[in-house]
């Protein structure tokens, strides 16, 4: 009986250490649907703008799309390691999962290089934000898009040094679930940028 | 009652250690399909000879595809347990997104067709000799 018992009691501590976890990560999604509103903002004033050129470039003589594509593929690949890391993470594996995690910090990485320096071309050329309404809203979006990246790779040092020091834990576990959902998060918002910013932007729609 | 007991226990421990919505088959359509979509949006807008506004449906259409493909494969909505509050949440993001860039792009347009053009606000501002 006694053996029973105690089992329960292990049984009802599993159930709510499941439950408290269940609930972080509901959590970060719902910072992840506030943070969409901020997006949205920097859409609709892009949306607004996006002719008001002053005389300078418009987007068809500024974006070259090959490029872009180059940045989107990386993210996009690094979008589906982060999932593989995840795997990795769950099935307790944990070489896999730091090199997982390494080749999408490498891609993030890329992915932010060469958004930077396509950046500090405009910038040299003389397109920087304060040459128009259409580029002031250009880097307002983009860049914040870029902030975020910046961030994800940095806690995602943060996050292989823990796997490193403490293994997979389930608190280690927890905090890799809700970083692979805010990477994937970026690579939903950039389906938009790059629609939206640079394709119909080619298009001069 | 003990073997009742354990039975539970058995049961949490495995839906506890089961990965619940995170599979590879998952992750590699997720990814496959995200990359026929971002291609064929790049090269029908590179290479394609379609007309400008039937490009915009295509264009969001391929967006919208590549945007639900993603939600569901890599961000795993829509697999929970009711009552489905991520679900909800979601839902309610894309209501919120809409109404702020639908609202905003709008009112602006209309604001825009309202303005003056700029050769009689020229002659406006003459007229009333600066204010």
């Amino acid at each position: 009986m006694s053996e029973a018992v105690s089992e329960l009691k292990v049984t009802n501590k599993l159930i709510a250490k499941y439950d408290k976890d269940t609930k972080t990560i509901f959590g970060f999604w719902v910072y992840l649907m506030t943070d969409c509103v901020l997006f949205a903002s920097l859409f609709a004033v892009f949306a607004v703008l996006r002719h008001n050129t002053y005389g300078g470039p418009t987007a068809q003589g500024l974006f070259n799309l090959n490029y872009v594509m180059i940045e989107t593929m990386a993210l996009l690949t690094s979008s589906f390691t982060a999932g593989l890391a995840l795997l990795s993470a769950q099935r307790k594996r944990v070489k896999h999962t730091l090199f997982w995690f390494g080749v999408t910090f490498t891609l993030g990485l890329t992915f932010l290089i060469l958004e930077l320096s396509e950046f500090s071309r405009f910038v040299a050329q003389g397109d920087s934000w304060r040459r128009s309404g259409f580029l002031s809203s250009y880097f307002t979006l983009v860049g914040t898009h870029g902030l975020h990246i910046a961030i994800g790779l940095l806690w995602m040092l943060i996050m292989m040094a823990f796997i490193l020091k403490r293994g997979l834990n389930d608190t280690t576990l927890k905090r890799i679930r809700m970083l692979s959902l805010f990477w994937h998060f970026l690579d939903v918002v950039w389906i938009f940028i790059f629609t939206i910013v640079y394709l119909f932007g080619v298009l001069g729609v | 009652m003990k073997s009742q007991t354990r039975t539970v226990a058995a049961d949490v421990m495995v839906s506890l250690h089961q990965p619940e919505e995170a599979t590879l088959k998952k992750y590699v359509i997720g990814f496959t399909g995200s990359l026929v979509l971002t291609f064929g949006a790049y090269l029908l807008t590179q290479y394609g000879a379609l007309s400008k506004p039937v490009m915009i449906i295509v264009l969001a259409i391929l967006a919208l595809s590549q945007f639900v493909l993603q939600l569901i494969y890599f961000l795993h909505v829509g697999k929970e347990f009711s009552p489905r509050l991520k679900l909800l949440v979601t839902i309610f993001m894309v209501l919120i997104v809409f109404i702020l860039v639908a609202g905003s792009i709008w009112i602006m347009d209309n604001l825009k067709g309202r303005m003056m053009s700029q050769s009689n606000m020229v002659k406006y501002m003459n007229s009333q000799n600066g204010l």
